[in-house]
């Protein structure tokens, strides 16, 4: 086989065997599944809280007026389990794992290879963003069927809310991993934040229960965006623009970040 | 013919500290090529720049006629490295780690025959978390050695191995060697290079002070003139009836021991001689220059014991 004549330090995509992709994202599911941590947390958790919340007659109960007219607590809190997925894992997991195979010399090693470290990273990414879509997926159908909770009225809008909820928040996920030193820093900083966030996502405090400001404050923050366009979604409505801009701009601008920051080794 | 790995006035530094001044060295098609120096000498970074790792700052290097860091695609295929520090995830097996990497190149080995050279088929379903520091350090082997690479670089082979795990190892490279793979082998380890590498660079602060095998870097810096043998002969004699030999430099006496010195045929002189008087050497030594001699002679006293600083050159010549 000839060498490819490319100038500069193309990697070589059009050489690798789609096999090595494949086995690539294979392991990085192994090794998700192994670490066990991402599943509890992205699935594991949002069903058990749907599973109690569920059972609990304040939030079945169908709110005729106010914030919730015409809706469950339950209902209201689904979007927020789906946010919780995504978060766990961007915030629990990528920067760990990332920071970690950095540290270890993981990512080192696979650029002396012709795969080199990237597709690891994507790979990685990949494997994140399929487990939040299961969990995802599960908790809907969990809750339509168990507990009579309808699915998105418009789902394409809920699609479309929530890759781009996804890309934001593994952006910052990879954001964190490129930042911090080492695989501490960034499980430390990672698990802060996903507290912050998961109150920005309304976990504690339903959005369309907070004062005005807070709400604005909060729909500004990439779990705040997505919750309000997953919601619109649910409700039957096309997310509002300025939610699916603001997590864009929050993917462009975390995802710039990363990839400038990031270091192999 | 071409070289293998063709290095020319490597330059590299960090920041304000020069990692490499100035190397140079050649490594010829199925030669097992030693890297020795001092630690902090420069080795890692300039396998490194080979491996295109890193970026020289100045000078041209060429492996297998290629640029390491415009033809990585290429290079990365022929090329297999065995880093010094890299480890694998936790809870990836040995069997699952062997397979990933084996779908990266065009013409795997087979993982199943690398793992039963390197005595790992036993580890098979191990995770890599739970290998020993010698099973690990095969481990990286074979992921070296996956790709079927023309050359292999292996920095710090053996360090962390029990003196058995080293001899096995030692013994693998050899095979490896045999079936036509160069071997770049990166040690501060002198007894390895001693008896694994055909050709030996000592490199020291950055530059190459010298390259030649084993036996020829230990015989040029002793001037070949300090072989040594001892003795207890069974009659004593005067120490002029070897003294005056052509060949030997020096007669002294260690107890009842007598120990000559000489030039590479001192024992064929001094056992002439005693055999026309008929004396019997008893108890016979001979020592000769090693490589750690050269090495310290060549590298000088800040690499044989790191805590004097701009210590007293040794004399190259006695």
């Amino acid at each position: 086989m000839p060498a490819p004549a490319s100038p500069g330090t193309t990697p070589p995509i059009a050489q690798l065997p789609a096999s090595a992709l494949k086995l690539l994202a294979l392991t990085e599911l192994k090794l998700l599944v192994r670490e066990r941590v991402g599943p509890v947390y992205a699935i594991g958790l949002p069903l058990a809280l749907l599973i109690v919340f569920g059972n609990i007659p304040f939030y079945t109960a169908h709110h005729t007026s106010g914030s919730f007219a015409g809706r469950t607590l339950l209902g209201v809190y689904l979007p927020v389990l789906a946010a919780f997925a995504l978060a766990a894992l961007s915030f629990n997991v990528v920067p760990a794992v990332l920071a970690g195979y950095r540290e270890k010399g993981v990512l080192r090693r696979l650029r002396t290879t012709p795969v080199g470290p990237a597709r690891v990273l994507a790979a990685h990414l990949l494997v994140t963003a399929a487990t939040a879509a299961v969990s995802v997926a599960t908790v809907l159908l969990v809750a339509r069927l168990a507990f009579a909770v309808a699915l998105p009225r418009q789902a394409g809008g809920y699609v479309v809310g929530f890759l781009l909820a996804a890309l934001a928040l593994l952006a910052i996920g990879l954001f964190i991993a490129a930042a911090a030193p080492n695989g501490r820093v960034a499980n430390a900083a990672g698990a802060t934040l996903f507290y912050v966030m998961m109150f920005s996502a309304g976990l504690f405090l339903p959005l369309d229960a907070m004062p005005p400001l807070l709400r604005h404050i909060c729909r500004a923050s990439p779990l705040g965006a997505a919750v309000q366009a997953l919601s619109d979604a649910t409700d039957g409505h096309m997310p509002h623009l300025l939610q699916l801009l603001t997590l864009a701009a929050y993917a462009v601008v975390f995802g710039a970040g990363a990839v400038r920051l990031f270091r192999w080794e | 013919m071409p070289a293998v790995i063709e290095v020319r006035h490597l330059h590299k530094r960090y920041g304000t500290a020069v990692a490499v001044d100035d190397v140079s060295f050649r490594v010829e098609e199925g030669e097992i090529f030693g890297i020795l120096g001092p630690n902090g000498a420069g080795k890692t970074t300039t396998v490194e720049c080979v491996e295109g790792l890193r970026t020289a700052d100045r000078g041209e290097i060429g492996v297998l006629g290629l640029d390491p860091r415009r033809d990585r695609a290429e290079l990365t295929q022929r090329l297999g490295v065995q880093l010094q520090e890299g480890q694998l995830p936790g809870r990836l097996t040995v069997g699952e780690a062997l397979r990933l990497y084996a779908s990266f190149y065009r013409k795997p080995a087979d993982p199943r025959a690398l793992l039963d050279v390197l005595g790992l088929s036993g580890a098979h379903r191990t995770p890599y978390g739970r290998l020993s520091g010698g099973q690990k350090q095969r481990l990286s082997i074979a992921l070296a050695l996956i790709g079927s690479p023309e050359v292999a670089v292996l920095d710090e082979l053996t360090t962390g191995l029990d003196p058995q795990a080293r001899r096995d190892t030692w013994e693998l490279i050899r095979e490896v060697r045999s079936r036509g793979v160069t071997i770049v082998l990166v040690t501060h380890f002198m007894e390895e290079a001693e008896r694994l590498c055909d050709r030996v660079a000592v490199i020291d602060r950055g530059r190459v002070v010298a390259v030649d095998s084993p036996t020829g870097l230990a015989e040029r810096v002793q001037g070949g003139r300090r072989t040594q043998i001892r003795f207890r002969p069974s009659t004593p004699f005067e120490d002029s009836l070897l003294a005056t030999l052509p060949d030997v430099t020096a007669v002294t006496h260690q107890g009842d021991l007598m120990v000559v010195t000489g030039n590479a045929d001192v024992l064929t002189a001094v056992a002439s001689v005693l055999a026309r008087n008929g004396i019997v050497a008893e108890h016979l030594r001979l020592e000769q220059p090693s490589l750690e001699d050269a090495f310290v002679a060549l590298t000088g006293d800040h690499a044989a014991r790191p805590d004097t600083t701009g210590g007293s050159a040794v004399n190259v010549a006695p």
